[in-house]
């Protein structure tokens, strides 16, 4: 993999990262199923599009927080008050928004080729900007989730009913929630947009595929514990699940195995822990085994003694 | 540390993964040219094809030039990706299929002198890949598959003569497509006819666009639409029952069920490509070349859907008949 490829996925890789902190809030803090990013993802592409288009590409970045989160906004409404199935509730906003982000980009194709944005005056340090704005993003995450309201979300997923029973608005807990995961959703759209110099209608599609690789690659590195470091994870995973893909994309495999490919390795990257366990745990039978067979009673009980701790780990 | 040993471990599976699919590589040719597609669709498949096998026609076959084919599967996550790739491995010409493939192409290549070379794109100028189709000013150019709208209406004049409400059935999701509606749009407006609209977004919704403009129009029009193509038996199925004819833009859909085109031989759209592949390749500068329309296109007739319509067209000389059965 050349220098150039390998820049181009970290830059990637922090830019879908806030897709996949997005992701984060709905999947594991809230614990909801929300299907809405692929929508949110491309009205914050779109909404970025035009405002570069415009002539003020750095106010594509506010707006598309704005959008995204108006978009979790209306699955949270769907789900709260109308009582509609997480999942289809979702579904239905990432239906409404296509048409919807069909109007703001005026075309199914809208080009930035040449057009300032927010990168134009770094060059080759843009890089730089986008790791700013991902690690403020994800810093500023972190702190909401040590506030009272960002706790009661945290709660919320967790238990539900308990929540409630605190009198806490668990209503107003996952529409915050929906609206800050749609709304990073949003910002990582608005940023590819300028990034790649155009936006497309269909460039949501299969994003939740994308983020939900990214989190769990990286809950299989770092495990799951705080949410500092489960952040530190999403980022480090989306991170990795691009190199994964330039690796592959630079090899000089059949193109239509491609998919093929990246599902095994993130599928090998995402058991590593099980089969890790696994591997350890027939080592330890192997040596119980070798040392029974030798005839030493004690040596036999201690391989008794590790075998049941080791289990307990 | 043990979250650094994971990290390494992930990539290490990875890198191995790959070498086990790798073929053996590193041959070292004259030139090497970087062939990006957004997805596996026949129309596209058909131009790498025809590029490939024209560049090997003309003397720059795999022991002269080795390209490097990638397609991102549909997803568009990945183009980006494969062209930071190319740039990455400094081919000497990057060839882009289809209208998302160049614009990322494109945006990768700025600023590295590679020259790209798109196909497929309907309306480059729209896509901003060029200034202008004679003189595109930069290191991109390529051949566009614009399709002739007044050539098609007039076929359509000549062979439906009573037709003059026009059923348009495409994709609003495709930048080709729309751009090819806005033509016949204004086509239609200058010659006195008038048009319904019915829109899709995937190909499963065709059957039903189709029939709800069934009894209101005299015949059907349809672009060079991915979205439609794919659908296109059941469209002609609809078309028929209801003695509509299809005036699709390529000769696919033609050979699907529509009725008749005069339209894009995308295995001529290649040809056309490996062509201006060549004269970059030996030294031409993009800027001054122009992008590259058709101009000869294949007029096809399919007989069974003209037999099934009462539509005698036995009068029809300059044009392929399709008859059926064999391809």
């Amino acid at each position: 993999m050349t220098f150039v490829a390998f820049q181009g996925a970290v830059e990637l890789g922090f830019i879908y990262a806030l897709l996949a902190l997005g992701s984060f809030v709905s999947y594991r803090v809230l614990n909801i199923a929300d299907m809405t990013v692929d929508g949110s993802f491309t009205t914050g592409a779109a909404l970025s599009a035009v405002c570069a288009i415009a002539g003020l590409p750095a106010l594509g970045l506010p707006a598309a927080i704005v959008g995204g989160a108006a978009a979790g906004a209306v699955t949270a409404l769907m789900q709260t008050k109308l009582k509609v199935q997480p999942i289809l509730a979702g579904i239905i906003t990432m239906t409404a928004l296509y048409s919807i982000n069909l109007k703001i980009l005026g075309t199914a194709n809208l080009s930035l080729f040449q057009i300032d944005n927010i990168f134009t005056h770094f060059g080759a340090a843009r890089v730089a900007l986008i790791v700013l704005i991902v690690l403020a993003s994800a810093a500023a995450l972190g702190l909401f989730f040590h506030t009272r309201t960002g706790l009661s979300v945290r709660a919320t997923g967790d238990n539900e009913e308990m929540v409630r029973t605190s009198s806490i608005n668990t209503d107003f807990t996952k529409t915050v929630g929906l609206c800050i995961s749609n709304a990073l959703a949003g910002l990582s759209g608005a940023l590819l947009a300028q990034y790649q110099s155009f936006a497309n209608i269909n460039m949501g599609t299969g994003m939740v595929i994308i983020a939900l690789a990214s989190l769990i690659i990286g809950e299989a590195i770092f495990g799951r514990r705080c949410v500092p470091l489960s952040i530190l994870a999403v980022l480090v995973g989306s991170i990795i699940y691009r190199i994964i893909m330039a690796l592959v994309l630079s090899s000089d495999t059949d193109p239509s195995d491609l998919k093929l490919i990246s599902a095994i390795i993130v599928a090998a990257a995402v058991s590593y822990p099980a089969l890790r366990e696994k591997w350890d745990y027939w080592g330890r039978r192997r040596g119980a085994k070798r040392d029974a067979q030798s005839g030493n009673n004690s040596n036999r009980e201690q391989g008794d003694q590790e075998k049941r701790g080791g289990e307990h780990s | 540390m043990m979250i650094l040993k994971r990290i390494l471990s992930v990539l290490v599976c990875t890198a191995t993964v790959c070498a086990l699919f790798t073929g053996c590589g590193g041959k070292s040719a004259e030139f090497t040219i970087g062939l990006s597609q957004i997805s596996d669709h026949p129309s596209l498949n058909t131009i790498r094809e025809s590029f490939t096998a024209e560049m090997e026609r003309l003397g720059y076959g795999p022991d002269r030039v080795s390209i490097n084919y990638k397609n991102a599967q549909g997803d568009q996550s990945n183009l980006n990706s494969i062209s930071q790739t190319f740039v990455g491995d400094q081919v000497d010409l990057i060839v882009a299929i289809a209208t998302p493939t160049a614009q990322s192409a494109a945006a990768a290549a700025e600023n590295s002198g590679i020259p790209v070379l798109f196909s497929a794109v309907t309306d480059p100028v729209a896509a901003k890949l060029v200034q202008d189709g004679q003189n595109p000013g930069g290191t991109i150019t390529g051949t566009s598959d614009a399709i002739p709208v007044e050539s098609i209406f007039g076929l359509a004049a000549q062979l439906t003569p009573n037709a003059k409400t026009f059923g348009f059935v495409y994709n609003l999701g495709e930048a080709n497509s729309v751009s090819v509606i806005n033509d016949a749009k204004a086509y239609c407006d200058q010659n006195g006819l008038t048009y319904k609209e019915s829109t899709v977004t995937n190909s499963s919704e065709v059957q039903q666009a189709a029939q709800s403009l069934v009894g209101s129009v005299d015949a059907f029009f349809t672009p060079i639409d991915n979205t439609v193509a794919e659908a296109m038996p059941v469209f002609a199925e609809v078309a028929i029952n209801a003695g509509l004819p299809i005036y699709p833009g390529a000769d696919s859909m033609v050979i699907d069920g529509g009725f008749a085109t005069v339209g894009i031989d995308y295995t001529v759209l290649g040809q056309k490509t490996a062509e201006m592949a060549i004269a970059i390749l030996e030294g031409g500068d993009p800027a001054t070349m122009p992008v590259v329309t058709l101009d000869n296109f294949r007029g096809i007739i399919n007989k069974e859907t003209a037999d099934a319509l009462n539509i005698d067209i036995s009068g029809v000389t300059d044009m392929e008949v399709y008859t059926g059965g064999e391809e």
